[in-house]
């Protein structure tokens, strides 16, 4: 019974978060357009494109294998299941142990190998740019990654996402600096995985400043709906990560009732809105760098969190 | 039968195929009779050795030969971690002699390469069995040599003889070293027998020399950085499938070595050791990524992506050494289970990976990654199991390089228990440095498999390439599917490794077969656990109702066309991405410092009609900065002591007459 209740919970998180990814896309770009005084195109607007794009025909390159054809579905479930490992609204679902936060990041990995190899099948030169671009700032921002993994685990003593969680949800903390700098650095390596100014322009379409645009430039149709789709979890699933780990307020604890479960989704929707109205204030304040930059913009959130993970190995109490 | 008789009776059975070979290497029919008896001894070798790993802890054997040094004979002995690593060459054996039976027929001189194979792998098989230091030299150097011999099989290829020579340099270099190691550690007594050694007190400084010279002798046959520069000569040289030997297997048997005498026979280390070993250990991951990186050559890259993986075991040996000295028995088990695991990772898909390029070198007869691409249409079955190698060499889940990188970064997560402030500094720069040559490596393949084998083919060879051969694919695919087995299965495999950390450092992991769906628990569920088998069913059914509901609802239209590139559709193969344009970024990031990388544009004056022109400078630092300037000196050394060759008799003699008062002279003022 008990194994049941907690599979119709984790169904209800993986359908959330497919649900709510659009909309906060959506709302994103809303607020942007706000805050440049244009009146914007609707919050649901992705999901509109979405079901355009699945309605289109899909025109595909002569030269692409069947390698460009399974990448959008490979692609969308790795990162589907990644975003079903990290704890949005509840701790201790079914699935959180499964695989922990070093697995999330290499399922992430997994989704970018195959999304760059598609980049380069069809044999143009944007998809071999893109791709090119996208494995070298991906080179810096994963180990930057796993030294804030490190850092998180030295604190919490556990890889595992509901646990830390959990001991940060539960237990006082306190103001620590290796936790301030693991913040600030996955914040960055959050704009750079999901291709946000300043390492990259979603919006753009010129093709010589993008990077993760050139890599998908080929796609069409619903290939296309589900590349998008999986980049619209992506974001949601860093943002969740920062929420579960930084901000674990309200969040439902491991066997508590439905009343906490829907407590802990309210909260949840709330951080997200937050988390997405200051995203959008960045990327309106600050300007997109140049390619040759962004080593730097990553190389300091590499830094940051070696240093989080060093204080850390110095002392417990930093 | 004991295990160790089979073993030898195998190792006996190579030899004499070795010598049947000699006579019968210019018959039509040599290559497949040599190829099916390899495989069949291997066979019966690979089942004698899992057999006495999974047998359980007090399943040793010993055999004394009446060879080798009168009175000593020579001793050989099976225990746990002999048993793995026979597992490790013995798997890599079979798989490529399956492949060889299909490769072999394209080989141009047979006779060179036919008699050679079985005596080098009876040479590896020997060299894990041998329990004294004279025998383990002796086998060592026979290993060596055997190799060399493939290495130069095609001898008048460009670049081979000074591959092989480079290599011959260096494995003496190496066995120098060891025969060092083994002269100190037998002491005084001189007893070269193992079970003598690993009894007897070595006092710290004969440790400390051990140490370095075992660095310096397994480490230069394993490819450890500054050491590695005879490796992407030597490996690509020989056939493809004596590469994957040498590159997925040969590396090991050194490791093995290197374990064998710093973990059992040295005793309790020192905890700078660990330092010591940490430091090479990630210093050599990074520098053999990027090295990969910047190479165009199919072959090439892969024998610098073992620099890299040799690396990644070393710095996980380094942490045991670590945990063992503090003795963290539970910490230095998980350390060692993972570099252990690694080791039968790499020799899966590094394996994999050469067959892969063997194909490609069979099917287009090039090695060079910029003159192929678009394989994938021409040769379905070959790249895709190359693509499985790819990914998990890549350390992606769920493939087994993952299982073994994250057991690593566990194990890095247990060493703030480490008390010294040195380990404490180092343990996560070296994990910071691990962390990015997963990254890169993930790069590197991205690089490798997509100029290879996608895109538009570059050249007249990549578009008439055609599928190779049965055996060759067969042998390809018995290899996926055991980098998928090991994946989504690594339980079963930390259980068969527990013997071997029972044994050495008298700790274990816990038991992973008690754990529910299979999952893996280094210490504890609530810090972490992972679950290849639940990774992969997750993905299977994500991915499959994604592709239920597109199908049921969305179009279905297809239409093929030119591809779009924002208008340019007509540009020709050449304007694709190749390795060079491809490593670009990353080589500006890291390549500016670590190889002094410069790019140069020459650019006409306007109105020139001239295409303007890339040039791309590297420099290999470790060459030019260590082994020109050595080269350099024995080069300048023996032009001088040359003059000493052509004196006339009247200065020989006063040559020798003042030689013999400075000896009288030394003599009387040093009693």
């Amino acid at each position: 019974m008990v194994v049941i209740s907690d599979i119709i919970v984790q169904g209800v998180q993986m359908l959330l978060v497919l649900l709510l990814a659009p909309l906060l896309t959506g709302f994103v770009r809303k607020i942007k357009a706000r805050l440049v005084r244009r009146q914007g195109a609707s919050m649901f607007q992705p999901y509109r494109d979405l079901l355009r794009l699945l309605r289109k025909e899909v025109v595909l390159a002569d030269n692409a294998s069947w390698l460009f054809r399974v990448t959008p579905y490979v692609t969308f479930a790795a990162i589907w299941v990644a975003a079903a490992l990290v704890p949005t609204f509840a701790t201790g679902l079914p699935f959180n142990w499964t695989a922990d936060l070093i697995a999330i990041v290499a399922l992430l990995g997994s989704a970018r190998f195959f999304l760059a190899l598609a980049g380069m099948d069809v044999g143009t030169s944007f998809g071999g740019i893109g791709s090119s671009r996208e494995v070298m700032i991906a080179a810096l921002a994963e180990p930057a990654m796993l030294l804030i993994v490190f850092c998180m685990a030295l604190v919490a003593g556990s890889t595992q996402l509901s646990t830390v969680a959990n001991f940060l949800a539960s237990s006082y903390v306190g103001l620590r600096v290796s936790l301030g700098m693991a913040l600030i650095a996955l914040i960055m390596v959050a704009l750079a995985e999901n291709a946000r100014i300043p390492v990259d322009n979603p919006a753009t379409h010129l093709e010589l400043t993008m990077v993760h645009e050139a890599m998908v430039l080929e796609y069409s149709g619903r290939h296309l709906a589900m590349i998008e789709f999986g980049a619209f979890l992506k974001l949601l699933l860093y943002i969740s990560l920062i929420a579960c780990v930084f901000l674990p307020w309200k969040i439902a604890l491991f066997g508590t009732g439905p009343l906490a479960y829907a407590i802990g989704a309210g909260a949840y929707i709330v951080k997200l809105a937050v988390a997405g109205f200051l995203l959008a204030l960045f990327e309106t304040a600050t300007a997109k760098m140049r390619v040759f930059r962004i080593p730097q913009f990553l190389g300091a959130a590499l830094m940051l969190g070696l240093l989080g993970t060093l204080l850390l190995f110095v002392s417990r109490s930093f | 039968m004991a295990p160790v008789v089979l073993q030898m009776s195998c190792v006996a059975g190579l030899l004499g195929i070795a010598g049947l070979t000699i006579f019968l290497s210019r018959a039509k029919s040599a290559t497949a009779i040599v190829y099916s008896l390899t495989l069949a001894v291997s066979l019966l070798a690979l089942f004698g050795s899992i057999r006495s790993l999974l047998g359980g802890v007090p399943d040793i054997s010993d055999l004394t030969l009446p060879i080798g040094l009168p009175w000593l004979g020579a001793h050989f002995r099976m225990d746990a971690l002999a048993s793995f690593f026979l597992v490790v060459v013995n798997l890599g054996g079979a798989s490529a002699s399956l492949y060889g039976l299909g490769y072999g027929h394209h080989e141009p001189a047979p006779h060179r390469v036919l008699p050679f194979f079985p005596a080098f792998l009876a040479g590896m098989n020997l060299v894990v069995l041998a329990d004294d230091a004279f025998s383990y030299l002796l086998c060592w150097e026979f290993m060596s040599l055997a190799s060399w011999a493939l290495v130069m099989a095609h001898h008048r290829e460009p670049g081979n003889a000074k591959a092989g020579y480079v290599y011959l340099v260096m494995a003496s270099f190496g066995t120098l070293a060891l025969l060092l190691a083994f002269g100190l550690l037998a002491g005084p007594a001189g007893d070269y027998g193992f079970a003598a050694i690993r009894i007897a007190q070595h006092t710290p400084y004969a440790a400390t020399l051990v140490l370095i010279l075992m660095l310096l002798g397994a480490g230069s046959k394993a490819g450890l950085v500054p050491l590695h520069v005879w490796l992407p000569l030597a490996h690509p040289a020989a056939p493809s499938h004596v590469s994957a030997l040498m590159s997925g297997v040969m590396t090991k048997v050194a490791i093995y070595g290197f374990i064998r005498v710093i973990f059992d026979l040295l005793g309790q280390p020192t905890w700078w050791a660990s330092v010591v070993v940490l430091i090479l250990g990630g210093i050599t991951a990074v520098m053999g990524i990027l090295y990969a990186m910047m190479e165009k050559d199919l072959k090439r890259l892969l024998a610098y992506s073992t620099i890299e993986n040799i690396g990644v075991i070393f710095a996980s040996l380094g942490l045991a050494l670590a945990f063992q000295a503090n003795g963290l028995k539970l910490a230095a088990a998980l350390a060692f289970t993972a570099a252990l695991f690694h080791v039968l990772n790499h020799s899966l898909f590094k394996s994999l990976l050469f067959f892969g390029a063997g194909a490609v070198l069979t099917a287009t007869g090039e090695r060079d990654m910029e003159k192929l691409g678009g394989l994938i249409h021409r040769m379905p079955q070959t790249s895709f199991a190359v693509l499985v190698g790819c990914v998990a060499i890549s350390a992606l889940p769920p493939f087994n390089g993952f299982v073994s990188e994250w057991l690593m970064f566990q194990a890095v997560l247990q060493s703030p228990e480490l008390p010294q402030w040195a380990l404490k500094i180092t343990v996560p720069a070296v994990g910071a440095l691990l962390a990015l040559a997963a990254a890169l490596a993930a790069a590197c393949f991205v690089k490798a498999y997509g100029v290879t084998f996608l895109g538009r083919p570059r050249g007249a060879a990549a578009e008439t390439a055609h599928e190779v051969d049965r055996y060759s694919l067969v042998a390809m695919f018995i290899l996926a599917a055991l980098c998928l087995l090991a994946g989504i299965l690594p339980g079963l495999v930390i259980d068969a490794l527990s013997p071997i950390t029972t044994a050495i450092l008298s700790g274990r992991m816990p038991i992973q077969a008690n754990e529910p769906w299979l999952s893996i628990v280094p210490i504890a569920e609530s810090r972490s656990s992972y679950n290849g088998l639940l990774v992969m069913v997750f993905i299977t059914i994500s991915a499959s109702l994604a592709v239920f509901f597109i199908h049921r609802f969305a179009s279905h239209a297809l239409r093929r066309g030119p591809a779009w590139g924002c208008g340019f559709s007509d540009s020709t193969p050449a304007a694709q991405y190749s390795a060079g344009s491809f490593a670009q970024p990353i080589r500006r990031v890291f390549g500016t410092l670590l190889f002094h990388a410069r790019d140069h544009v020459e650019m006409p004056a306007p109105g020139d009609t001239r295409p303007a022109r890339l040039r791309i400078e590297l420099h290999d630092l470790v060459w030019e900065g260590m082994y020109a300037p050595i080269a350099g000196a024995v080069g300048y050394s023996a032009d001088w002591l040359n003059r000493l060759q052509f004196l006339t008799i009247r200065q020989y003699l006063s040559l020798v007459f003042a030689t013999l008062v400075t000896l009288l002279l030394v003599l009387a003022i040093w009693s």
